[in-house]
């Protein structure tokens, strides 16, 4: 479905910074159907990389293969016809405040000149797959973290993409909204087969969500395999520090689920 | 005394606002896409086009450094070739868009910049073209901000407005220094300064009702 194929990254040196590669030399395989977690620290590479898939960032060199084409040839004319073939999903979800729940999750079809009907055809079986009916007509200030993080998946659904990208999509959320996403991430893989490329820097989401995963630091992917055998038997050092930090994460989490409990839990 | 007083008041203040009204739409048409470029078409930008801001940018800072009434009998020439007369309420209309364009596009620019870059980054992502990203994007979340500025701008323009009437244009102004200053009428004076407060408060009323109508982020 995906291939990347030696792609690097160098931003030109600018005032005031010097050149800088955030891909060197990536190859990455994700079959139709497949979730691929791509985990690694800050600045190793894995925003740019998924960035290279729609291409919001164009690849110094290398090619991205989506589909059988070679998207890194697009014209500036054809790019947003590719693109519109892709959900793409942000940490801070990226939601127009002048829009209402329904308005935002419409706006893919808009964009692409769909007309009312096709847009109510598409969008009023989303709001109950992500659970968000009675919100319909709520702007985005009215709405918590996870609920804003549902239409900004419902969004990147409603153009019907083959492939989701999910650029850390848990990462401004709290344990137990982020366990809901993940689950609801999970069921629409299942039930519409979406191929889903997902960033974290969390070792849970790739155990909860992913079938693969690649480990990425310095700018190239330094393990890469199925997540039981990487979970089993992890060889960079990379992946062991990800691993250990994923140890500490659950027992703090332990720990707030415990006095949460003495607090008579509150909603997130 | 009112009731001679009230007919020229009346008419002033239609002046005023037809002076201010036109240039503000005027002023808008040219310095809404004006602002839009200027904050689009920086290095990497939807519109990347450096010569445009190299260009423009300097004009719209030169028209704006010039003091109004210096502005207005400078381009006293332009008048007369656009209107046929550089004297009468329609021509003050050009001085006044003159000076509102570059005003306006600094605030439209100031707006959109204002737009969160997440959002256009997400435009793109759905498959937005570019102008696809300024209308359904970047105009539509900047909205409150430029109400906002718009609104500045008719409260700075009734203000210009009045300094017009010194190249005789009617309006408001006209009619306090001629009647108020220079006939020393006080009470034409001070008819005229309430009624100015009056308008000002009405336009900053509603621009603000307005912006605050426009602004979802804190329901």
């Amino acid at each position: 479905m995906i291939r990347l194929s030696n792609v690097q990254k160098t931003y030109p040196a600018r005032r005031g910074s010097d050149e800088h590669t955030a891909l060197r030399g990536i190859d990455l395989d994700i079959a139709a159907g497949e979730i691929v977690g791509v985990i690694g620290r800050s600045g190793a590479g894995k925003s740019t990389l998924i960035r290279c898939i729609n291409l919001l960032e164009t690849p110094t060199s290398g090619s991205v293969i989506v589909d059988g084409t070679d998207v890194t040839k697009l014209s500036n004319r054809d790019l947003p016809l590719f693109r519109r073939q892709l959900g793409m999903v942000f940490q801070h979800f990226n939601l127009l405040s002048s829009r209402t729940v329904y308005d935002n999750i419409a706006l893919p079809l808009e964009l692409a000149g769909a007309s009312k009907a096709e847009i109510a055809a598409a969008v009023d079986p989303l709001l109950p797959l992500v659970g968000l009916e009675e919100k319909r007509d709520r702007y985005p200030a009215e709405l918590s973290g996870g609920q804003k993080q549902r239409v900004g998946i419902a969004r990147a659904l409603s153009s019907s993409p083959k492939v989701l990208l999910c650029d850390e999509v848990t990462s401004a959320l709290d344990p137990e909204t982020t366990r809901q996403i993940l689950n609801l991430l999970k069921d629409i893989n299942k039930r519409l087969g979406l191929t889903m490329v997902v960033i974290t820097h969390e070792m849970a989401v790739v155990k909860a969500l992913c079938d693969r995963v690649a480990v990425m630091d310095g700018g190239v992917i330094v393990e890469e395999g199925l997540v039981d055998g990487i979970f089993a038997n992890p060889v960079h050092d990379t992946t062991k520090s990800l691993l250990a930090d994923e140890f500490v994460e659950f027992r703090a989490g332990q720990d707030s689920a415990q006095s949460r409990d003495q607090s008579s839990g509150q909603e997130g | 005394m009112f009731s001679t007083l009230a007919p020229i008041l009346l008419q002033a203040t239609g002046e005023t606002l037809y002076m201010v009204a036109a240039a503000l739409a005027l002023g808008t048409s040219m310095g809404l896409p004006l602002g839009v470029l200027l904050a689009t078409s920086g290095r990497g930008e939807l519109f990347e086009a450096l010569w445009f801001q190299r260009i423009f940018g300097p004009i719209v800072n030169a028209t704006r450094s010039v003091p109004f009434i210096i502005l207005a009998v400078a381009i006293i020439p332009f008048t007369r070739f656009v209107v046929g007369t550089s004297i009468g309420t329609s021509a003050a209309i050009v001085p006044l868009t003159v000076a509102a364009i570059p005003f306006i596009a600094r605030i439209i620019e100031g707006a959109i910049r204002e737009v969160d870059s997440g959002l256009i980054e997400a435009a793109q992502a759905m498959g937005a073209r570019p102008v696809q990203v300024v209308t359904k994007v970047l105009l539509p979340e900047a909205l409150p901000g430029i109400i906002h500025g718009l609104t500045l701008t008719a409260v700075t323009l009734i203000g210009y407005s009045a300094m017009v009437g010194a190249v005789g244009a009617g309006g408001l102004g006209d009619l306090g220094i001629r009647y108020g200053y220079q006939r020393f009428r006080p009470d034409v004076m001070a008819a005229v300064v309430i009624t100015l407060i009056v308008v000002v408060q009405a336009v900053q009323s509603s621009g603000d009702w307005m912006a605050r109508k426009a602004d979802k982020r804190n329901i």
